[in-house]
């Protein structure tokens, strides 16, 4: 091995990637832009269209209820509820999303709560729509309160105090940090653009040095010359290396910039963006160090059967789909991280990447990953060399 | 100097089984002499010249070029041996300053000497107009002068040249033969393939026809007329490549 050899290819690769407009877009402009965008673009939709649910009054119907009519009077005058009427399809105008939800009133509702026992309420709503579970939680709210009000009454035709049924309160206040919580919501989806952007950096090289060579012919006059064919192979792998490091840092920068920046233009926004830990966001960076060498020299190892450039894509994007996959598990709530999915590549580092931003270091873990990313990158990079050396891969028919 | 003693390349290939493409060759080529391998499409002449510079491995056989031996010691040999094909490209986006610079450094020369070697043979090609321009806009013929160079640049002893006029307008072939006798006459060992009959009776010392991986035979161009008993080459390999092995 000649680190002579090794730089003077990475020096050149480096160099023709710089003069590669497109190279540059997936290295460089790509990584920087896309996280400020992510953040403050969809961040600002999203509060948007939440804010928007919250100050909409749900519209909900009663079914039923004509000997009701007190409590259909309360549930009109409500001023967090607009009552309409019921129309003969309100199953699927909730289905629809025309009603928000209805409430079925049974037959002898009112008199039931005179005499003592009330058949039960009924809510219909449309599970997981954000609209209809306001509209169900304000019915429950109301309901709820109705029946503590009965109660209530009861004990005073008893002569009791109210307190009997309600002996104390309870409420609940947050301890976690700022940067916990907001580690906590923003920990999952920050690795996996992070991780995302670490394997498109390493794509376009990855893809031009091996098999766009080969298209070119470019590969045939390198091989002419005496450096080892391991050599080659090492300053191609450090350049893709180098677009897979690029676009994480200029992405992990740039987001950093980008929140201290909104933080002194726009604190009203910013305050509003999740806070995390900024020695977590070190911990990504280092963590995400040998997936970038793994990701580079699967890449680059997948990448070199190819005889075009074409060709070399359509066998990388079923990768992103590896690579996209866990990375989404690793967002999903109540997946924590134990020793078996701490073996388990790309997974275990959106894992980890969560708690970090929380402020949670599980050494002997966070140990158990790098390491073992280190081992899969290892094995990565050794057969990128041998399959390298391998003529029937080089001069493909 | 080449040498070559049955050397056999077999492709394993999915769909037609194993080919023998180069199928036990021997030939020698001395220094300050062209030798040309002549053949249809198919014959061999580009693996069995890319098994000489090394580029592929041989399934048998050996070969000796530059004084090392391929099998042995292919990064010596690649040291010492030009290989220009038309399949052997430039990097579009570097200038032909820059792709000769970068040969030169995978060669292991300094970069004087790379600068010194540049301007000489940037002056024997008549390159100075363009040398700083990208390779990715040069017509064919200062793509060829700017790979030219690139082979020349470590100054090799052995000389590998695989149908290199092929797809050349005429005024850029001949201006590759003119070179290439310039390489005997500074005394390099020269190997030329082409399909291209009046080349070879311009150039070579020797010639050697190839076919089905095989060398038929091997001569002067004239012994090879008189040996069959035409008047033109073409003639003679029509006969020799048509009517298998000559006695
Ligand atoms: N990498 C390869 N894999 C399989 N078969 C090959 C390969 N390279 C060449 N061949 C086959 O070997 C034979 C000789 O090819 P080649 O040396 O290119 O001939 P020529 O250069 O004389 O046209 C052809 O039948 C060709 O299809
Ligand atoms: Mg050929």
């Amino acid at each position: 091995m000649s680190w002579r050899d090794i730089f003077t290819v990475y020096r050149k690769e480096l160099k023709d990637m710089l003069r590669d407009r497109r190279a540059l877009l997936s290295m460089i402009i790509i990584p920087t832009f896309v996280m400020p965008l992510l953040t403050f673009g969809v961040g600002k939709v999203a509060l948007r269209v939440t804010a928007k649910v919250r100050e909409e009054i749900p519209t909900v119907v009663i079914l039923g209820g004509e000997d009701s009519p007190g409590v259909v009077a309360e549930l009109k005058q409500s001023p967090r509820l607009r009552v309409g009427v019921a129309p003969d399809d309100w199953k699927q105008q909730i289905a629809d999303k025309k009603i928000r939800a209805a409430v079925r009133l049974p037959a002898g509702f009112e008199a039931g709560l005179r005499t003592g026992l009330a058949p039960p309420v009924v809510f219909y709503h449309y599970e997981g729509e954000l609209r209809s579970q306001r509209g169900l939680q304000e019915l429950e709210d109301f309901f709820r309160a109705l029946r503590e009000r009965t109660v209530v009454a009861r004990l005073g035709d008893h002569g009791l105090p109210a307190t009997l049924a309600q002996p104390f309160e309870f409420h609940g206040e947050n301890v976690a940090p700022p940067e916990k919580v907001g580690g906590n919501l923003a920990g999952g989806f920050i690795p996996y653009v992070i991780l995302l952007l670490c394997f498109t950096g390493a794509m376009y090289p990855a893809l031009d040095l091996t098999a766009g060579e080969k298209e070119r012919g470019t590969m045939e006059t390198l091989l002419c010359s005496p450096v080892a064919r391991g050599d080659i192979v090492l300053g191609k792998f450090l350049m893709v290396l180098t677009g897979s490091l690029a676009a994480m840092i200029l992405s992990a920068t740039s987001m950093g910039l980008s929140l201290a920046i909104g933080r002194a233009l726009a604190p009203g926004l910013v305050s509003t963006l999740p806070r995390f830990s900024p020695v977590g966001i070190l911990g990504v960076i280092g963590l995400t160090l040998p997936v970038a060498v793994l990701f580079s020299a699967v890449l680059f190892t997948v990448a070199l059967f190819a005889k075009s450039f074409k060709e070399a894509q359509s066998y990388v994007s079923p990768l992103m789909i590896i690579v996209v996959l866990p990375a989404v598990i690793g967002m999903l709530p109540g997946i924590d991280l134990n020793a078996r999915l701490a073996l388990v590549p790309v997974l275990n580092i959106s894992l980890a990447c969560r708690e970090m931003l929380s402020g949670v270091w599980h050494w002997p873990w966070l140990a158990l990953i790098f390491g073992s990313t280190c081992a899969y990158a290892a094995i990565a990079l050794a057969l990128a060399v041998r399959m390298f050396k391998r003529e029937d891969v080089l001069f493909r028919t | 100097m080449i040498e070559a003693r049955s050397l056999t390349k077999v492709f394993r290939d999915r769909k037609r089984g194993e080919i023998r493409a180069v199928d036990g060759v021997s030939l020698r080529v001395e220094p300050g002499r062209i030798y040309g391998l002549l053949g249809a499409n198919g014959a061999g002449k580009t693996t069995a010249l890319r098994l000489l510079a090394t580029l592929l491995r041989p399934s048998g056989g050996s070969a000796t070029v530059a004084g090392y031996d391929i099998a042995a010691a292919p990064e010596r040999v690649r040291a010492h041996v030009g290989f220009l094909a038309s399949s052997t490209a430039l990097y579009g986006r570097l200038t032909a300053r820059e792709m000769i610079a970068y040969f030169g450094r995978l060669h292991g020369l300094a970069d004087a000497t790379i600068a010194a070697r540049t301007a000489r043979l940037a002056g024997e090609l008549d390159m100075d107009e363009f040398l700083d321009r990208r390779c990715e806009k040069f017509s064919t013929g200062m793509k060829q002068k700017t790979s030219i160079a690139r082979t020349l640049i470590h100054d090799p002893a052995v000389m590998i040249f695989d149908e290199p006029t092929l797809g050349l307008d005429v005024m850029s072939a001949r201006a590759i033969v003119r070179f290439v006798r310039d390489c005997r006459d500074r005394g390099k060992t020269v190997i030329y393939s082409t399909h291209a009959m009046g080349e070879v009776e311009k150039l070579c010392d020797t010639v050697g026809i190839i076919h089905g991986g095989r060398l038929l035979a091997e001569g002067t161009p004239g012994a090879l007329r008189e040996r069959t008993g035409t008047l033109d080459l073409e003639d003679a390999f029509v006969k020799i490549a048509g009517g298998g092995a000559v006695p």
